[in-house]
């Protein structure tokens, strides 16, 4: 097997664009567990890290949207946002696009994926790459579903997702990171940005944790938009991670709302021991 | 109406580093290449994030604009809730649910 680490992480652009403004306690907790998971995917020695990301119409918008896209660049470049507002620098981020290629061939045949050998990351990916690969140097290959523009990609088809990403991932020597990235309850850039729904989040997380299907599946579009805001929708990244370590279980590093970043931060991991 | 294209153009400038340069130069040239309203040119040109946000411009793409266009954050969160004031609900998108207050 060579899915060697799966994890989840927020990433908000208040992260780091607003790092200052958090009450620093928190920030501390919040930016450690980033570290720790730094620490967690180097351990397993990764030959390259997925990442399953939500965007923000930084590369796909309502002309052509896909369900579902996998990059298959030689490079990526980001973060797309001014770099002050996002107070992080403008890199060059390596791909790989040989095994972006064989991940992509096996995954299409249970998923009708998208590709993209062009890809300008936006906060989505660059918050997370900013924690857990500060040097870049390690090989980047982004995943996006469509939490954004209506229609959105079904949850139980985020899940298949993950299934297929693992399936590929079994078959190829490759050691494969891969780490889900979104928020749970949040209402990001209206005018109640900073209302978190702890009570839906620490629920949503338990039920990740347990990696229970039918609990995650359930959820309905309507009472996520109720309950956890438009930017609830991005709960399909971290399902997509939950479905491709079926049958383990995970845990929950760090759970906090921080309101000036506009998101109930959260790192977690799954413990793929039982693969 | 013409969302998509107000949506359109925002994205492009996100995109596009040389065409914000020809819209701080020109932007009455660079919006005739849209499907725009007179309304909607207004909005964008003055910019009344306000009333961008009531029309239901995505907020991912909305905060881009407002601080292409200088807004500090709170200055882009204060617009959004004057446009509420002003217009009414927002019409359109996923961005019309608002949370009920908080910072
Ligand atoms: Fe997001």
């Amino acid at each position: 097997m060579s899915l060697v680490f799966a994890g989840i992480c927020s990433h908000a652009p208040g992260i780091t664009g607003r790092a200052e403004r958090a009450d620093p306690e928190l920030r501390e907790g919040l930016y450690s567990n980033f570290n720790k998971m730094r620490l967690a995917i180097e351990a397993t020695k990764p030959d390259a890290l997925v990442v399953i990301g939500a965007e923000h119409f930084a590369n796909f918008f309502m002309d052509n949207m896909p369900a579902f896209c996998m990059g298959m660049a030689e490079n990526y470049y980001g973060p797309i946002e001014d770099e002050n507002w996002l107070n992080i620098k403008r890199h060059k981020i390596p791909g790989n696009p040989e095994l972006s290629e064989q991940l992509i061939t096996m995954i299409m045949e249970d998923i009708d994926l998208a590709y993209a050998q062009e890809w300008k990351f936006d906060h989505g990916i660059m918050v997370p790459l900013n924690f857990l690969t500060p040097d870049y140097q390690l090989d980047i290959i982004p995943v996006n579903i469509n939490c954004q523009g209506p229609p959105l990609t079904p949850l139980h088809r985020a899940w298949k997702f993950g299934q297929a990403l693992r399936k590929a991932c079994d078959k190829i020597p490759e050691r494969i990171a891969v780490v889900g990235t979104g928020g749970i309850s949040h209402w990001p850039a209206t005018p109640d940005s900073g209302k978190i729904n702890e009570q839906w989040d620490r629920d949503f997380l338990e039920k990740w944790k347990n990696n229970n299907a039918e609990a995650l599946l359930s959820y309905k579009d309507e009472d996520v938009y109720q309950d956890g805001g438009q930017g609830g929708f991005e709960i399909r990244t971290f399902i997509s991670v939950a479905g491709a370590c079926e049958g383990n279980t995970g845990e929950i590093w760090f759970y906090a709302p921080i309101p000036i970043y506009a998101v109930g931060c959260t790192i977690g991991s799954m413990n793929l021991s039982k693969s | 109406m013409s969302l998509y294209y107000v949506q359109k153009l925002i994205y492009n400038l996100n995109r596009d580093p040389d065409l914000v340069f020809k819209f701080q130069e020109d932007m009455t040239g660079v919006l005739a290449q849209y499907e725009l309203t007179t309304a909607e040119m207004d909005a964008i040109r003055k910019p009344d994030i306000g009333l961008l946000y009531v029309s239901g411009v995505n907020g991912q793409l909305l905060m881009h604009y407002a601080a292409l266009r200088e807004y500090e954050w709170d200055d882009y969160i204060q617009a959004m809730k004057d446009g509420l004031k002003k217009y009414g609900n927002v019409k359109a998108g996923y961005y019309s649910r608002t949370g009920g207050g908080a910072v």
